[in-house]
């Protein structure tokens, strides 16, 4: 029965790492907090309003690494039918729609007092909008389905098709004008920005990352307790069944 | 086996062709994918009067001037090549000042002024605590403001 071997090797392997990614999430959101309110400078020119980027880029960074791991989850259920590839998926999806929810909110608090405007139309904003209603068309079709693998195949042929959206998303603002500024970590040449603001940075996508590793393995655990409860609860209404007639 | 590698290819052949597709279509509306126009670019297309367009730059050093009546301000957006005056009156952004980039909306009159009905300030990707800037100002390497 390999089909059960893996989940079991699953539940075994993830309550062992478990732990150690809730530590290191809590250990790197205490001190990338204090980095990234108390002991880091202000800018020189958005002055205080610049600790909102301690948020905002980490949630953007891992809003479009979940949808990378989605995705490849997403292709190795429909290409190698993995029974937990597919369930991987699904568990990532909230977490990544999440992720989007908060660099767009954190984006529009910071645009305001350094734009001038909460939102605008520009290609980086509304290629992160479509993202974030990847997420939520890749839930919806999920559960559109009565049957799961149906269910499956439809959401991970959207998340295969949505997989265009990521190289717009980064190189919206180097291949057209956008309000939006290029990026200042991820570039050729080098990161323009101050080491004393880089290390908060880092500390809180750290934190980020393993936040996401954590919530998806519950999730993951999650779905398999749902899927072996209704496995017994089906079981025992055949057998209740059989015992009256 | 065979399935499986069939279904590998078909995923793989799928998702370059929709990357490619994606990559004509974003080719063609490029255009209109832009969220503003240099003055270089404005200069080098057909632009009539009163068409509603986006421009952006740098506001030029020393072009800054206010009216008697304080809201409304005159300035130039430049983008070192070509520049453009821009008449704009109402709130500006705490980011406007000379050497900021900016992006003005609104249209070209027909002497040649933009007429602006909003001004929104760009934030370039540098960012640095305040004394690292006026040492980098003072060492002549960079201009504040002035991105890179």
């Amino acid at each position: 029965m390999h089909r059960f071997a893996n989940p079991s090797r699953f539940l075994r392997l993830s309550a062992a790492i478990l732990p150690w990614s809730t530590a290191a999430c809590v250990c790197l959101l205490v001190v990338g907090l204090y980095f990234a309110l108390v002991a880091s400078p202000p800018d020189y020119q958005q002055s205080e309003t610049v600790r909102i980027m301690y948020v905002h880029v980490p949630a953007a960074w891992m809003a479009m690494g979940t949808y990378a791991f989605l995705a490849l989850a997403s292709a190795t259920g429909l290409i190698w039918k993995h029974p937990l590839a597919d369930l991987t998926a699904k568990a990532a999806a909230p977490i990544g729609a999440s992720f989007t929810f908060i660099a767009l909110a954190t984006g529009a608090l910071w645009g305001q007092p350094t734009w001038g405007t909460w939102w605008v139309w520009d290609a980086r904003l509304t290629s992160v909008l479509i993202l974030l209603f990847l997420y939520l068309g890749y839930m919806a079709l999920w559960n559109a389905f009565d049957d799961e693998t149906r269910a499956a195949r439809a959401a991970a042929i959207l998340a295969l098709v949505g997989i265009v959206n990521l190289p717009i998303i980064k190189f919206s603002v180097e291949w057209w004008n956008t309000l939006h500024q290029p990026a200042s970590v991820l570039r050729i040449g080098g990161p323009t920005i101050d080491p004393s603001m880089l290390l908060p940075l880092l500390l809180m996508a750290g934190a980020f990352l393993f936040y996401f590793v954590t919530i998806l393995l519950l999730r993951i655990r999650l779905e398999l307790a749902g899927r072996k409860l209704r496995t017994v609860q089906f079981n025992r209404a055949r057998a209740s069944l059989r015992g009256t007639t | 086996m065979t399935r499986k590698r069939r279904r590998l290819y078909m995923v793989a052949a799928g998702v370059t062709m929709l990357g490619i597709a994606a990559a004509l279509v974003l080719n063609a509306f490029q255009d209109n994918l832009v969220f503003f126009f240099s003055p270089s670019e404005l200069a080098a297309r057909e632009i009539t009067a009163g068409q509603r367009i986006r421009v952006g730059g740098l506001v030029e050093e020393g072009s800054i001037e206010r009216q008697a009546d304080s809201h409304t301000v005159r300035f130039t957006v430049t983008d070192t090549a070509r520049s453009v005056r821009v008449v704009y009156s109402g709130m500006l952004p705490d980011l406007f000042r000379e050497g900021q980039g900016v992006v003005v909306q609104g249209s070209l009159g027909p002497d040649g002024v933009f007429s602006a009905e909003e001004v929104l300030a760009k934030h370039d990707e540098n960012y640095m605590p305040p004394e690292v800037a006026d040492a980098l100002q003072k060492a002549g390497h960079w201009q504040k403001g002035g991105g890179t």
